[in-house]
């Protein structure tokens, strides 16, 4: 841990309405007063986005030092001054007559929608017409009026009256997301927000447009005319999707999730979020629920049983068998947990892991010695001078991450370096150059290497990038795809650690745990992982019976779900899945909104969040396992999730030696020649995944599925942008349109899990050799 | 009896006077060869000392605003000419470029030395095909000529100076706005500060001069201090041009000492047209309050139209006789200013809106005299709060009528409509239709 | 292919003349207009792939200028300024005049494309009022029946030249050429100065001046 030095920030105070207050230098007049208590309206400011001085709705009265300013100012554009002494619409009935005449004049063409309109109920425009506008309205003319609504994307409507054209969308577009899809068009009193008609707002990032709008000019297509505000009940909450972190706030109204938006958290997220964590909740509603835990019978069918049946059942077919525990990416901290203690006490076994993704064994060395050491935050990449982004996309694989790298590339020179063979749109927009682990030079201790989850599909990469931090001293960071992982390695959901990251295979680690967990012994050696679980499966010394957790087994191989065809399968789900379909018993648990929880985002910070759904009757993954143990005579004692997290707690991490880290060479890189390439592809933010189920809209918005190729290989094919092309391998075939990018001359790239593209069942693996032709 | 002083008019009676040889003939590049013999400081303190100020309309010390520029900070500076002549009276720069584009590249060349840019724009509106043809083809006449380039005459001094035109946006008259337009993006006014002299181009030290002000650089390089302070008044010094237009008998362009009175040009004009009586006219463009007979003496010059209640502004000295419609007058001039509001703030995107409305109901009779209250207390509550002065600029021509001629307003409530007769103001009317 | 590769170079030293690309985004739409008379999908697209910027990027600034269209005009577009000082000196009665006589309105083209109206504010030629500009040159001292004059002739095919301007009349893609910074060769046509322009110096040479 680095000691920082503190720097002077130098505080000046002013006078606000009488009131002195004192704040750092720099701070603006309307965020001076909000210290006090004073809320001067406004629409277009916002803390997050640049000045911009156009509704001109937060005037007031300033003079510094004796001498006045001759006309009133925006408060949102002045930063504060010694000497300051500042007049707002409660003593200075300039400013007051000056807030009410804007405030007018914004009503005069706004559309008397409140009745119709989403926002009624949490406008700041209703607000502060009533705190601080005229009773009555003295203009009797003609309203201007457009065509309602547009759909500038197929999840944001527009209706363009209500715009009060603060252009907090048109800003936050082009500045937090550089995504300027939404510009400001016209002039005058027609200046209205719009999109180049071939190109909708398509931006990872749009809902936050719909959070920000000060009125009811924008609105989410899913939330429309849905509810009242006063109908819902707000819980704060973590988003489930990627290991970002977001703080989030979920709207209920009776049993049902009926919105999301970003929570506040200056240390994460700010107050944005993706569109993904924003919208993608609909599934819980839309996929089958299993509704109650359910038996294969001698029929070879599904039947609903009880839960003392179903338990009964689990815990004969467990019982003295080989099993082990397939947790998924997706469980909170303390379900991880619970996995992770059924594993060795119930199971008697290391043989759990909880990723259900490509991986290797250097990862799992990787896991095993290095990642829970690593404190790399935020804030690290805030100052970086160097981010590598190795195997990670931060647009489509940790959207804040980007959010975040691209407010340092547009404040100031940051070497952004990634090893894709191709520069996406994300990276484009945070300048990356292609680089590999072998050439990036210039890395300081302030460089961040950042490590993905897709480092472990190439042998040596993970290796080659710990040995880069070493050597130059830079920091390491590994950030997962999904929300669980980080919680599930930190409770030892994994078959070389156990909870804490203690090592499974130091004895006084184990006894450590032992001894908390009231058990006699715990199993020294590490267990598989899940590919070894799954490839083990049906083999003689193989497992028999396997424990699954939210898991797609498509995520892993194509022949994951037919290795656990003969197995003896728990399924601890949800919602109907593949799993649930050749599962043996089917055991109901609690999706997010049903339970608390904690979310350990990649830092290793954790936010944790309290039950959404209040009379929600299901119960969390730790509390079945529980009952789980019992039933196999072996209990577990967890028979909540705060009891859990009060064990998690005492616990406690691990302070002493972790495992040594194994290197692994790189391997040769395939050849390829003629028509064959080396297919890359990784996951869009917005494709086939499960948890986006239900949601048309947000799908509307997913990037259409293209074979990505070099000039010169689309020259050899014959092939111009558009034209498709059939990517192969010995498995199978995927055909995409092409579209001609810089890419190297050997690869090609797909989307992973997109229409069309999906490349695990079509291909038959991640990434490897496969053929181009002309389709 | 003020005398007229033709200095960037006085060869203008020339057929050729825009071209390189018709200006050189006449002393054209001398003044630059002048200025890059001195230093760049000097010739800031030069035009300093003169006291010219900038003839866009604020009337802001030229060389002031050239000092201000960071020397010695290792950024591109910039020298940005805003010819986007389009405030409603003026017209003033568009002659002057249509017939003698060089003093402008000459001063610009200038300029540009002085403050050490090496890279110069022009911004022309782009409703003046004839006029960009004339400053296109000068600038490309300078550089073949080796006065625009690499290496400038030998002294060392590189510049490149590039027309850029514009779209048709009055708003990109604005200083900032003009930058905002000149990189690329929609013509809003910027926030101050920064001011353009620090982060102006490209968030780089930029001036931006208006045409006339620019052009007149020359001439007080070549002629000196004291012949340019000897014209004029005290605070005012130097000549400019007045634009005379309207219900003259004479409309056209008089260069003259800062200084001169309305009556004095009206004499030179052949006066108000006959038969006719001056009713109202603007000092300086729409956006200065009107004045009226009682201000025949007020000197023409910053201070002195101050006093008076108005502002110089550009010069634009419209003239309306007794047949014209004040109230039709502000309505025309409103519905100016709401189409060429940028829209970015809500007084003035609003507020325009608003005020058409309710001087169009006044023009055809509709009303009471509560109306006029209203209206002026919605004036009052655009002026001063906009982002920028377009809607200073649009409440004065209603102020100011209806503080001089309040019972035309009420004429026409009277009436039930506008008791004037249209054609009657035309240049036509006694020829007919 | 909408542009052309010689149009494409154009565009290239268009962009080549200013130290930033996005500069360029004006003359570049005065470009799309000289070939095809407005600001065209294809236009905005080549546009934006040119200062590499998204195309709504540039609709947000073409839709900002009174002089990008974003329909067809006619060969001949007739801007009849009617601010107060022309209106009032006659641009009123001869917009209304011609208007009736073409039988269009404010932005709208006569049926075989030749002639379009458009009431235009101050174009900086009040010493001439009232001023009607032609695909941007001046017409200074109309009157309706001159302007009547004016867009039949125009319609036949044989407009009279500029107040002050080149001999020949040019149409609306040619001008929007030169404002795209192309030089058209036209620039030493036409008077250097109208009457007006010269009335203050003519008078200070007579005895007026110092």
């Amino acid at each position: 841990m680095s000691t920082e030095q503190l720097t002077e920030v130098e505080m000046i105070t002013v006078v606000i309405d009488g009131f002195e207050v004192t704040v750092p230098k720099g701070t603006l007049v309307i965020r001076a007063a909000e210290k006090l208590g004073i809320q001067i309206p406004r629409f277009c400011d916002h803390p997050l986005l640049s000045p911009a001085g156009a509704c001109r709705q937060c005037l007031v009265d300033i003079e510094i030092n004796g001498r006045a300013f001759p006309k009133p100012q925006a408060s949102c554009t002045i930063p504060v001054e010694p000497g300051m002494i500042v007049k707002t619409q409660l003593t200075s009935p300039v400013a007051d007559k000056a807030q009410k005449g804007v405030m007018e004049l914004l009503l005069i063409n706004h559309p008397l929608d409140c009745p119709v309109c989403d926002k009624g109920g949490e406008c700041p425009l209703q607000n502060q017409a009533m705190s601080n506008g005229r009773p009555t309205s003295r203009y009797e003319g003609v309203k201007r009026t457009y065509d309602k609504p547009v759909a500038i994307s197929s999840q944001v409507l527009l209706d363009r009256e209500r715009c009060v054209l603060c252009a907090r969308c048109t800003r936050f577009s082009e500045e937090i997301a550089g995504d300027p899809f939404i510009t400001l068009n016209e002039r005058g009193a027609l200046q209205q927000v719009g999109i180049y008609e071939d190109k909708p707002f398509e931006s990872y990032f749009s809902g936050n447009t719909v959070q920000i709008c000060p009125v009811g000019a924008l609105t989410g297509t899913s939330y429309r005319f849905r509810a009242r505000p006063f109908d819902l009940v707000s819980v704060d909450s973590a988003c489930e999707h990627c290991a970002s972190g977001c703080a989030m706030r979920t709207d209920i109204r009776r049993g049902k999730t009926l919105r999301r938006l970003a929570g506040d958290d200056a240390s994460v997220n700010a107050e944005w979020n993706c569109d993904k964590g924003r919208w993608a909740f609909k599934y819980l509603i839309t996929r089958e629920r299993v509704a109650t835990p359910m038996v294969r019978g001698s029929d070879g069918e599904l039947h609903e049983a009880s839960w003392p049946e179903a338990l009964a059942a689990a815990a004969a077919g467990l019982k003295s068998k080989r099993a082990g525990v397939l947790v998924g990416g997706r469980t909170t901290r303390e379900d991880a947990y619970g996995y992770s203690k059924f594993a060795r006490v119930s199971l008697g076994t290391n043989d759990i892991d909880f990723r259900a993704r490509p991986h290797s064994d250097e990862e799992t060395s990787f896991l095993s010695s290095i990642a829970l050491g690593l404190s790399t935050t935020y804030s690290d990449l805030d100052k970086a001078d160097h981010v590598v982004l190795v195997e990670f996309e931060p647009e489509e694989e940790s959207p804040i991450v980007f959010l975040r790298l691209y407010k340092q590339v547009r404040k100031r020179a940051i070497h952004i370096s990634t090893t894709a063979p191709r520069i996406s749109r994300g990276n484009h927009k945070l300048t990356a150059v292609r680089t590999s682990l072998s050439s990036v030079s210039g890395l300081t201790a302030k460089s961040v290497i950042i490590l993905g989850e897709r480092a472990a599909e190439t042998g040596g990469t993970i290796s080659a990038a710990v040995a880069l931090a070493a050597s130059t001293g830079a920091k390491l960071a590994w950030i997962p795809r999904r929300a669980g992982e980080r919680g599930a390695l930190e409770s030892g959901a994994f078959p070389s650690l156990l909870p804490g990251g203690r090592p499974v295979s130091d004895a006084s680690a184990r006894v450590d745990v032992a001894s908390a967990w009231g058990v006699s012994h715990l199993p020294q050696n590490p267990g598989r992982s899940t590919s070894e679980i799954l490839q083990g499966l049906n083999t003689p010394d193989g497992l028999e019976a396997v424990v699954i957790g939210g898991v797609d087994p498509a995520d892993i191989s194509a022949d994951a779900l037919s290795q656990l065809l003969n197995t003896f399968v728990v399924s601890l789900e949800v919602s109907h899945s593949a799993i649930t379909a050749i599962a043996d018993v089917i055991l109901p648990v609690a999706a997010v909104v049903e339970k608390q929880g904690t979310f350990v985002d990649w830092q290793g910070h954790a936010r944790g969040f309290e039950k959404a759904i209040d009379d929600a009757q299901t119960r969390s993954d730790v509390r079945i396992l529980s009952m789980l143990a019992d039933e196999l005579g072996a209990p577990i004692n967890l028979p909540s999730v705060s009891a859990t997290a009060r064990e998690i707690q005492s616990l406690g991490t691990w302070d002493g030696a972790r495992a040594a880290f194994e290197k692994t060479s790189a391997g040769s890189a395939p050849r390829t020649e003629g028509t064959t390439a080396m297919l890359h592809s990784w996951r869009l933010l917005l494709d086939l995944g499960t948890l986006q189920e239900g949601e048309a809209n947000l799908a509307g918005t997913a990037r259409t599925a293209r074979a990505h190729i070099s000039a010169s290989r689309a020259a050899a094919l014959g092939v111009k942008n558009d034209d498709r092309v059939r990517v192969s391998s010995e498995r199978g075939s995927l055909t995409l349109p092409a579209v001609i990018v810089d890419i190297s001359d050997d690869c090609v790239w797909v989307p992973r899990n997109s229409l069309n593209s999906q490349v695990i069942p079509a291909l038959g693996f991640s990434s490897g050799v496969v053929t181009v032709v002309k389709a | 009896m003020t005398q007229l002083t033709p200095v960037l008019s006085a060869h203008w009676d020339e057929a050729d006077s825009f071209t390189i040889e018709g200006y050189q003939r006449h002393g054209g590049y001398k003044a630059l060869e002048k200025a890059l013999s001195m230093q760049p400081d000097e010739v800031i303190q030069l035009v300093k000392d003169s006291g010219l100020r900038g003839r866009g309309g604020a009337g802001f010390p030229t060389g002031m605003k050239w000092g201000f520029i960071p020397q010695g900070d290792n950024k591109e500076h910039y020298l940005v000419v805003n010819a986007d002549e389009s405030e409603p009276g003026t017209c003033k720069d568009m002659p002057l470029l249509m017939a003698n584009p060089h003093v402008l590249i000459e001063g610009m060349i200038i300029a540009s030395y002085a403050i050490r840019a090496n890279y110069a724009f022009v911004y022309v509106r782009g409703e003046v095909a004839h006029v960009v043809r004339r400053v296109q083809k000068a600038i490309e006449d300078a550089y073949k000529a080796g006065l625009l380039g690499k290496n400038i005459l030998g002294k060392g001094f590189d510049l490149e100076l590039v027309i850029h035109i514009g779209a048709g946006a009055y708003i990109c008259g604005e200083e900032t706005a003009l930058l905002d337009s000149l990189e690329g993006f929609r013509g809003q006014p910027r926030l101050r500060p920064p001011f353009p002299a620090i982060a102006g181009l490209y968030a780089r030290p930029t001036v931006v001069n208006n045409v006339e002000s620019i052009a007149s650089v020359p001439a007080i390089i070549a002629n000196g201090v004291e012949w340019f302070q000897a014209m004029g008044t005290e605070k005012s010094k130097g000549f400019t041009l007045y634009s005379l237009s309207g219900h003259v008998t004479n409309p056209g362009q008089f260069e003259a000492p800062l200084g001169i009175t309305l009556r004095e040009l009206l004499e030179l004009a052949g006066g108000v047209r006959a038969g006719h009586q001056i009713k109202f006219w603007t000092p300086g463009g729409s956006s200065t309050p009107l004045f009226t007979a009682e201000h025949l003496d007020v000197p023409l010059d910053y201070e002195g139209v101050a006093a008076a209640g108005s502002m110089l502004g550009t010069k634009a000295l419209q003239i309306f006789d007794e047949t014209t419609c004040v109230v039709r007058a502000a309505l025309r001039w409103s519905e100016f200013y709401k189409h060429e509001s940028c829209g970015k703030c809500t007084p003035c995107r609003e507020g325009t809106w608003w005020l058409v409305q309710m001087l169009h109901d006044l023009e055809a009779g509709k009303g009471t005299e509560e109306d006029l209250t209203k209206l002026l207390d919605l004036c009052d509550n655009i002026a001063g709060r906009s982002f920028c002065a377009l809607a200073d600029g649009a409440v004065a021509p209603i102020i100011s009528s209806l503080k001089y001629f309040r019972d035309e307003y009420l004429a026409h409530q009277r009436n039930g409509g506008c008791p004037f007769d249209p054609i009657a103001s035309t240049t036509f009317a006694t020829v007919g239709a | 292919m909408a542009f052309t590769t010689e149009q494409e170079a154009i565009m290239d030293s268009i962009v080549a003349r200013y130290p930033r690309k996005r500069s360029a985004i004006m003359p570049l739409l005065h470009f799309v207009q000289s070939i095809y008379g407005y600001v065209t999908k294809d236009g905005i697209e080549k546009i934006a792939e040119k200062i590499e910027v998204e195309a709504a990027e540039v609709t947000a600034v073409s839709t900002f200028y009174t002089q990008y269209k974003s329909e067809p005009v006619g060969e001949y577009h007739v801007g009849v300024c009617i601010n107060t000082l022309c209106a009032v000196m006659g641009g009123d009665a001869i917009y209304d005049s011609v208007s009736d006589h073409l039988g269009i309105g404010n932005h709208e083209t006569t049926k075989d494309g030749k002639v379009s109206l458009e009431k235009i504010e101050c174009n900086a030629a009040c010493d001439y009022a009232p001023v009607v500009m032609v695909n941007w040159e001046f017409f200074d001292n109309q009157t309706p029946q001159s302007v009547r004059n004016l867009v039949d002739a125009a319609r036949a095919g044989n407009p009279p030249a500029p107040t002050r301007g080149p001999k020949t009349l040019r149409t609306w893609k040619q001008n929007s050429e030169v404002l795209a910074g192309l030089s058209d060769g036209l620039s030493g046509e036409g008077v250097s100065a109208g009457p007006a322009t010269l009335l203050g110096l003519k008078i200070a040479k007579e005895g007026g001046s110092k």
